[in-house]
């Protein structure tokens, strides 16, 4: 053992009102994402046509998202 | 502090896109391209398979445009956007799961995250290169795949639960062996109340599907791996300042 010692107190866990903003507008912006790799022009559609599932077609495949 | 968490998540989240990427065009594509070989033998073979398998009649996106800027806007976009998440998710967990450091919670967290959402889903419903799977069952298959993923996630919870409890009462060693075997327990009903879906054509290579869903779980570990490990160094030089004769481990 080095000079350091050990502390095995948990560290201060963050404020829920710090960070409960972040977490909603945050992740429905990044669920959004998600949504358009994973699943736009499959089972569900906003857009019309299939531009955006063909042009991730192989990463959806290659991530294991249901493709058609 | 949020704020500049979820950044950084981001930012690791990024760089493991990109390394997912490297692997899922090194070990993946090959495996896509024998599948689409397959397919266009099949209709080749039989003109009025055509309509049933992926390629449209006039190619939207071309192969080559699929296998470079398609497939890797998609594992960045996904790298980057779980990242995010997977840093909300840490500053909600860090210093609320014991005396764990930044890093060793990113680490512990990242694992978690991979076997609930990327190794646990594909046990049952692993990932299907093209020609596997027809157009009609898409709903179906799109609602059991976020159904088993939504299970494995709620699964996972549990079990953290009921260790949490355990904990205390029992023991590190006792709670969370009793938590991992209610986890079992619990995916086990899943898998069990779930149909099986199996929709790989006759004459499909077994050899491609293996190599495909290998490769496919081999881009998730190395996403969580560099999420879990990147994150971890980033958030750590936020929050925990460097103090001389104080240690958290990890």
């Amino acid at each position: 053992m080095t000079t350091a010692t050990f502390d095995l107190a948990a560290p201060a866990p963050l404020p829920l009102k710090d960070i409960l903003p972040w977490a909603v507008f945050g992740g429905l912006i990044l669920m959004l994402g998600l949504y358009f790799v994973g699943s736009e022009e499959g089972a569900v559609s906003l857009i019309k046509g299939m531009q955006v599932h063909e042009f991730v077609h192989d990463a959806r495949h290659l991530l294991g998202f249901p493709c058609h | 502090m949020t704020g500049s968490l979820l950044l950084r998540g981001m930012v690791a989240g990024l760089i493991a896109g990109i390394l997912a990427f490297l692997f899922a065009h090194h070990f993946g594509e090959p495996q896509v391209d024998h599948a689409i070989a397959f397919e266009e033998q099949m209709s080749a073979a039989s003109p009025h398979a055509m309509q049933m398998q992926d390629a449209p009649a006039e190619e939207l996106v071309s192969r080559q445009t699929q296998s470079t800027w398609g497939l890797a806007t998609g594992t960045l976009v996904y790298g980057t956007a779980v990242g995010g998440i997977f840093a909300l998710l840490f500053a909600f967990a860090y210093g609320r799961i014991g005396a764990l450091g930044a890093r060793a919670t990113s680490a512990l967290l990242a694992a978690m995250a991979f076997v609930s959402i990327a190794l646990v889903p594909q046990l049952k419903y692993p990932a299907n290169p093209p020609a596997v799977g027809s157009d009609e069952t898409i709903v179906a298959r799109t609602t059991l795949f976020f159904g088993v993923l939504i299970a494995s996630i709620l699964a996972m919870v549990i079990a953290v639960m009921i260790a949490r409890r355990l904990w205390a009462r029992w023991g590190g060693w006792n709670g969370a062996t009793v938590a991992g075997a209610a986890y079992v327990a619990l995916l086990a009903l899943i898998f069990v109340a779930l149909p099986p879906v199996n929709e790989i054509p006759q004459g499909f290579s077994a050899q491609v599907i293996w190599d495909f869903r290998v490769s496919s779980l081999g881009i998730h570990l190395v996403l969580w791996t560099v999420i879990g490990l990147g994150f971890g160094a980033l958030a750590e030089r936020r929050l925990e300042a460097r103090r001389p004769g104080r240690a958290v481990y990890g």
